[in-house]
């Protein structure tokens, strides 16, 4: 599954909350691993709704240039010029809602530039609904409780996301319980458990082997 | 040289202060603080202890020499050959110009006289050699003229800080007995010759009597102002709009640019209105580039904030920020250069959207999340690779943290519950706490210190909540929960 995501094609991904960072993640542990700039737009929405990237924490290799601007079709006309540069090693960008400027023409453009340059172009989207779109791949992503930490029973340890692949051209959809390794920036890709039900206690059960 | 445009009175003390390695030192005093005692190059504290009174502004050292460098060039109103001389002087070879001024006595009072109306105070002397020109000035009479043949005499009665000698070999030359320049030339020379065969030249008193005395030249070789560059367009009828004439404008002033072999980094387009008013647009770029095509792509959105109101009749365009660029070679097989088209990126974009929409991250060495990355304009140097750091930190930060309201069981623990947006959230496991103390330094006393907990709650969404205080830490009522980042 992880060939999917590392194709240089346009790909939206959804996220569940606008506080959840977990689609953030998963663009992150997709980015290519040679050099070049990364450049990141961002609507003002999203920034303020969703926070800004905190280098320090992500820790990519690449240098890594952000556009913060407040209208959506600026982030599409920023993402659509670094889609043109041969120095850009991918592009992301965050909407926030619906824009009427974000239509299947403005998805279009950023999907042939991307396929025509070979980048991998990424829109994340929050508080959106997953209309029509050129996006090759349509992932929709959602946190997990995490992996146990393994020195610490009541610490949260790798992160895990539900990801779903709802629309692709290339795989066929379907559901996934995702861990990232992080110190080896590995994606294992597991059987769907997707039955929420089994996830949604409230941990009380853990708080109280903790203490 | 002092700035008196805003000069405080003669009678009070004032220092120039510039940050040393331990501290603020004195940078440069005046003639009241001169005269109470306070040296150059002492620390603040020290010469506080020595003059309570004594009032302290801080040095613009950039500033000063980028103002020394133009005043280089504006004094070529005089003669056509000027230089720097170290951080406070400027040497101007004057042969052959003092009879257009009137003689050299007249020379110098209306040199006096013109950066007098500068503002700026100026010790003036003339002499053949410029090791005398420097003395002279420096220790001389006002406006003391030197004519050939009496550099013995006018220099003998000066002390050997004169020499323009480095504080070591002052101290040394005293210690010797030689207390003035007419004693140290007065030494013979094979002795003198081999005391200091070895030192090098601002630490040679031979050299530097020599130069002083004009037995040794010292030319002065003044450098070139850097050429400007502009194109103009003189229209016969006023027009409406400027965009016509913009890639004429820019093919014109690239070529003149590789006539000469240079690049801007900033242009502007001037435009005259034919009622006498201008509208002037700035673009910048983050390399020097002389290409057209790149040159009128940054004008393109901006064209349209010109008010045309009666029309315009004349459109500058200048360059600005030049430097000297090298012609390089394109790729054998026809691609184009990554940084080329990074840079040209960068432009575009800053020229779209300015220069505080895109930025680039720059980390500091700060334990205050929100100090230890900081976002600089990208127009700026290239970008460098950012460094991973070590401890756990979330990848997205709220620019202001955002207060919740939470529930827990122990006042120091981390909270069992918290409502942020309006949403409960119940934590199921948490790491930390992790404590940051407020930095003494920068952050106002009272600042309360921080505990960062990394928390998950029951959907599995990881947060980095921080309590603002303790209770009863005495700074201020109850600590407060806000919520700072979220993690992957």
């Amino acid at each position: 599954m992880g060939s999917i995501g590392a194709q240089k094609v346009l790909s939206d991904v959804f996220a569940d909350t606008a506080a959840d960072a977990a689609a953030v993640g998963f663009v992150l542990a997709h980015l290519p691993r040679e050099a070049g700039t990364v450049l990141w737009a961002q609507d003002r929405l999203s920034e303020k709704e969703a926070g800004q990237p905190y280098m320090p924490g992500i820790g990519v290799p690449q240098p890594v240039m952000r556009v913060n601007v407040s209208r959506p079709s600026d982030v599409l006309v920023a993402m659509e010029d670094a889609l043109r540069c041969k120095a850009v090693s991918a592009v992301i960008g965050e909407i926030w809602g619906d824009p009427p400027t974000l239509d299947f023409t403005a998805t279009k453009r950023l999907a042939l530039r991307a396929e025509a340059n070979g980048v991998p172009c990424w829109l994340i989207r929050r508080a959106a609904s997953p209309n029509l779109s050129a996006a090759r791949n349509r992932w929709r992503i959602a946190s997990l409780p995490s992996a146990a930490h393994p020195h610490d029973a009541q610490a949260p340890g790798d992160p895990r996301w539900q990801v779903e692949l709802f629309r692709s051209r290339a795989a066929q959809p379907g559901i996934w319980a995702v861990r990232y390794d992080r110190t080896t920036g590995r994606l294992d890709f597991s059987a769907a458990s997707v039955d929420r039900a089994v996830d949604t206690r409230d941990g009380a059960d853990r708080q109280r082997a903790a203490r | 040289m002092e700035r008196t445009g805003n000069a405080p009175p003669d009678d009070l003390p004032v220092a120039m202060v510039a940050e040393g390695p331990h501290g603020p030192v004195i940078h440069d005093i005046n003639r009241a603080a001169g005269l109470a005692g306070v040296q150059r190059g002492a620390r603040v504290t020290d010469m506080k202890a020595l003059l309570p009174d004594l009032r302290i502004e801080y040095a613009d050292i950039v500033g000063d020499r980028r103002a020394m460098e133009q005043l280089m060039f504006w004094v070529r109103r005089w003669c056509p050959w000027s230089v720097q001389d170290g951080v406070d002087g400027l040497v101007l070879d004057t042969t052959g110009s003092d009879h257009l001024w009137g003689g050299e006595a007249k020379m110098l009072a209306d040199m006096e006289a013109q950066f007098s109306m500068l503002g700026l105070t100026a010790q003036i002397a003339l002499a053949p050699t410029w090791g005398a020109a420097w003395a002279l000035a420096r220790y001389g009479t006002v406006r003391s003229i030197c004519p050939e043949g009496e550099i013995p005499q006018k220099l003998s009665a000066l002390s050997v800080d004169a020499l323009r000698l480095n504080n070591g070999t002052v101290t040394l030359l005293r210690r010797l007995g030689l207390k003035t320049i007419g004693a140290l030339a007065d030494v013979p020379r094979l002795s003198l010759t081999r005391r200091f065969v070895k030192a090098k030249l601002n630490e040679n008193p031979v050299i530097r009597l020599d130069q002083a005395m004009g037995h040794t030249a010292e030319p002065v070789s003044s450098p070139d102002a850097a050429p400007s560059f502009r194109a103009h367009a003189r229209l016969p009828e006023p027009i409406m709009d400027p965009t016509p004439f913009l890639p004429d404008l820019c093919a014109d002033l690239c070529d003149q640019m590789e006539a000469q072999g240079y690049g801007c980094r900033r242009l502007l387009l001037t435009v005259y209105h034919t009622d006498g008013d201008t509208h002037r647009i700035e673009v910048a770029m983050s390399v020097h580039s002389r290409d057209p095509d790149h040159l009128l792509y940054l004008f393109r959105d901006k064209l349209e904030a010109i008010n045309p109101g009666y029309g315009f009749d004349l459109i500058t365009l200048d360059a600005a920020q030049t430097e000297q660029m090298e012609v390089v070679q394109a790729q054998l097989e026809g691609g184009t250069d990554e940084a080329v088209d990074l840079s040209r990126l960068t432009d575009r974009l800053t020229a779209r959207f300015g220069t505080r929409a895109v930025t680039r991250p720059a980390l500091r060495e700060s334990h205050i999340p929100e100090r230890a990355q900081n976002w600089v304009a990208a127009l700026g140097d290239t970008l460098e690779r950012t460094k991973t750091t070590a401890p756990d930190r979330p990848i997205r930060l709220l620019y202001t943290p955002e207060e919740v309201r939470v529930l827990y069981a122990v006042p120091k623990g981390p909270p069992v519950q918290f409502i942020w947006r309006r949403q409960t959230h119940k934590i199921t496991r948490y790491a930390g706490p992790e404590r940051i103390a407020p930095e003494w330094w920068h952050d106002k006393p009272g600042t309360r210190l921080r505990d960062y907990f990394k928390v998950e709650d029951h959907r599995g969404r990881r947060f980095w909540l921080y309590r603002e205080g303790l209770h009863g830490d005495g700074r201020g009522g109850d600590p407060r929960w806000f919520v700072h980042g979220m993690f992957a």
